[in-house]
């Protein structure tokens, strides 16, 4: 109409990070096709949109972990203590290159990497001292490593014993997922069908000795940091956990025995309502696959149960303190998804591991989030938004088209040996970059609001001699064992390994034994062979 | 005038660091301007990477790591360049690296040290300006 001003649009793209479009506005037309039930259901209920447990945040707040690894057992123990001290309320344990890998200290492949990128254990005397004064009756306790899982279990296991504790009284989690090893974070020593029969191996222990612990957190976390898209990122993830689900089933174990501690873990990315979809899409996605596709009984197994950890991938080098804003946001929609725990990054971690200035900042960032805005005081506040709505639909039906090629193509394993996802995300790593470096996606302090850099940042600095002293203690540790009874244990190993006994036990009377991490990671080498990565960029 | 050769470069992840997005993504970028890319794949020795770099006669080797490992790899890489008699071999990267880190290894030969937040338009104008085909 004339004299009726013409409200334009500003000129840039309206779609969500992972690129899916975005309508000026949603209405209840958008929402209509489900009913209410069916989409949400009530918090505690199938199919879980709204939470997994009847009082969410009102019953008790996400666990605060905070990932925490670096230098020598006893360095990283201090940080721990520190962290409990400041009201963090699970332990989170960051390992180093050498001992993911399955290399000791003292191995040759290990120099330079000791204690850098995590704590450093070759032996059950590091672990000990990592935990030491540490009740792990009373914690919870996150282990982020995969093809070693099986040893940092055992070791776990064995200090517990030490101190008294019962098995059946251990909480915690084993990162332990091969499958999106293969994909994204690319810690291997064996191939994919092994390395998954001891993940196997591991949820049939766990289930039956050490009730409590979840024996495999299925990442997605490493698949987004890798470079997927947020939609990549669910479906991978779940047809990871779909994957194991079929493993467990084909060994012979009832769903309802194992399904309820299988965990998960996602990236909360920047954009603010894909993260917090791509959480409640999630968890309908799984609650579906275990009751219609698996028959699953107990709502238990139903659940996905998650960590959450703040992307990462989103911090900048540039004006480090941004990165402090960054992480609240992301937290607060890891929050407002539901997370049954969260790990808030430092803002110096493009530059190191974090100080223990900059941890506390992100820790006090749960804390404020929890404490001061409000947001934990009523179920999934979000819920019944038009536009949230209508967004977790898509991620879902987006992600179902994923997971329906995979299904088509066997599962995961052959989709692996396919290249398929790997191929999938090193594309969408490199779209999301050039749309960086042209402008199209704006990063502050990057590529828009450039300052010139101001004094640089503290940063934590690993002591040289850390490695020098490791490498001295394991190798005179290594020196004064009886080596007759660690090469009895290695050969039994070796046996469970060739005949498919389950290696658990084998490996706690090992570790016990003194047979260290590197020595365990031979027989697998010997037994199992190395996995070849495909060259897919 | 003879038709210079096409610059090689030799895109490499030393040590056990599996994070490779950043390393995927500058071997496409080099590749995408007019380079040509070899990607080594992840978990490589410094022996590895030296001896894939003579191999493929290549003109520039970029490294990259995200694990704390860079000042022993980066420093490896360099001596066993020399021992081979292939100092010519310009030796760029990037990762996880702290300032007074970057000063030291450009002190004792690495060209260039990118941090997260370069661009590739950067990396490949760093190739363009400071690496020669060998001819």
């Amino acid at each position: 109409m004339s004299g009726e001003r013409e409200w334009k649009e500003r000129d840039v793209r309206f779609e969500t990070l992972s690129g899916i479009p975005l309508k000026p506005l949603y209405t209840p037309d958008d929402i209509a096709g489900r009913s209410d039930d069916e989409r949400l259901g009530k918090p505690g209920a199938y199919p879980f949109t709204r939470g997994v447990y009847p009082t969410m945040y009102r019953g008790r707040l996400w666990t605060m972990r905070m990932f925490a690894g670096f230098g020598r057992p006893e360095d990283t123990n201090a940080r721990f203590k520190y962290l409990l001290a400041q009201g963090q309320t699970g332990l989170s344990t960051a390992f180093d290159m050498p001992a993911l890998m399955g290399y000791d200290a003292d191995h040759p492949r290990a120099r330079g990497e000791v204690g850098k990128e995590g704590v450093s254990i070759s032996t059950l005397d590091d672990f000990e001292r990592l935990f030491a004064d540490i009740p792990l009756g009373e914690v919870t306790t996150s282990m982020t490593i995969n093809c070693t899982a099986s040893v940092a279990l055992a070791m776990y296991l064995a200090v517990a014993d030490k101190q008294g504790v019962a098995w059946e009284r251990l909480g915690g989690t084993m990162q332990n997922d091969m499958l999106k090893e293969f994909i994204a974070q690319k810690e291997w020593i064996c191939p994919p069908e092994p390395a998954v029969r001891i993940v196997t191996d591991m949820i049939e222990f766990t289930a039956r000795h050490v009730p409590r612990f979840n024996p495999v957190s299925i990442s997605g976390y490493h698949i987004r940091e890798a470079g997927s898209t947020a939609v990549q990122e669910l479906a991978f993830t779940l047809a990871d956990g779909l994957g194991y689900v079929e493993a467990a089933l084909a060994r012979g174990l009832d769903i309802d025995s194992f399904a309820p501690r299988l965990s998960f873990f996602f990236d909360i990315h920047n954009d603010f309502f894909e993260e917090i979809a791509k959480l409640r899409a999630a968890r309908r996605m799984w609650a579906r696959f275990m009751k219609e596709r698996y028959g699953a009984k107990k709502p238990e197994s139903m659940r996905l149960r998650t960590h959450t950890q703040t992307a990462g991938v989103s911090a900048t080098a540039q004006q480090p303190l941004n990165n402090v804003a960054r992480v609240a946001i992301q937290a607060l929609a890891a929050v407002l998804g539901g997370a049954q725990s969260l790990h808030t990054n430092s803002y110096d971690e493009t530059w190191a591991l974090p100080t223990e200035d900059a941890v506390t900042v992100a820790l006090r960032t749960q804390q404020i989030i929890a404490e001061e805005t409000g947001v934990a005081l009523t179920i999934d506040p979000l819920g019944g938004s038009y536009f949230l709505e209508t967004l977790t639909d898509q991620m879902e039906a987006q992600a179902q088209r994923y997971i329906d090629q995979i299904d088509a193509m066997g599962g995961m394993i052959s989709a692996i040996d396919n290249g398929f996802p790997q191929k999938e995300i090193a594309d969408a790593a490199y779209r999301y970059q050039l749309m960086e470096d042209r402008g199209d996606k704006i990063t502050v302090g990057v590529n828009k609001y450039v300052m010139r850099e101001g004094k640089p940042i503290n940063y934590l600095r690993i002591d040289e001699r850390v490695e020098t002293e490791q490498i001295e203690r394991t190798a005179r540790f290594k020196a004064a064992r009886d080596m007759s009874r660690v090469e009895r244990r290695l050969k039994q190993l070796a046996d469970a390994c060739r005949n498919g006994g389950n290696v658990m036990p084998v490996l706690v009377d090992a570790v016990k034994d003194y047979a260290s991490l590197g020595e365990i990671s031979d027989v697998y080498r010997q037994v199992f062979g190395l996995y070849r990565e495909p060259i897919i960029f | 005038m003879s038709p210079e050769r096409t610059v090689r470069v030799v895109v490499a992840k030393p040590g056990l660091d599996g994070h490779d997005r950043g390393a995927k993504i500058v071997a496409r970028a080099l590749r995408d301007a007019g380079f040509e890319v070899i990607y080594t794949g992840l978990h490589q020795t410094p022996e590895q990477i030296v001896a894939t770099a003579i191999q493929e006669d290549a003109d520039a080797i970029g490294l990259s790591v995200l694990s704390g490992a860079h000042n022993y790899l980066f420093k490896r890489v360099l001596e066993l360049l020399r021992e081979k008699g292939a100092e010519d071999v310009v030796i760029f990267g990037g990762g996880i690296i702290p300032p007074e880190d970057i000063a030291a290894l450009k002190a004792i030969g690495v060209k260039e040290l990118f941090t997260p937040g370069t661009s590739t338009q950067d990396i490949v104008r760093f190739v363009r300006e400071h690496v020669r085909a060998a001819v």
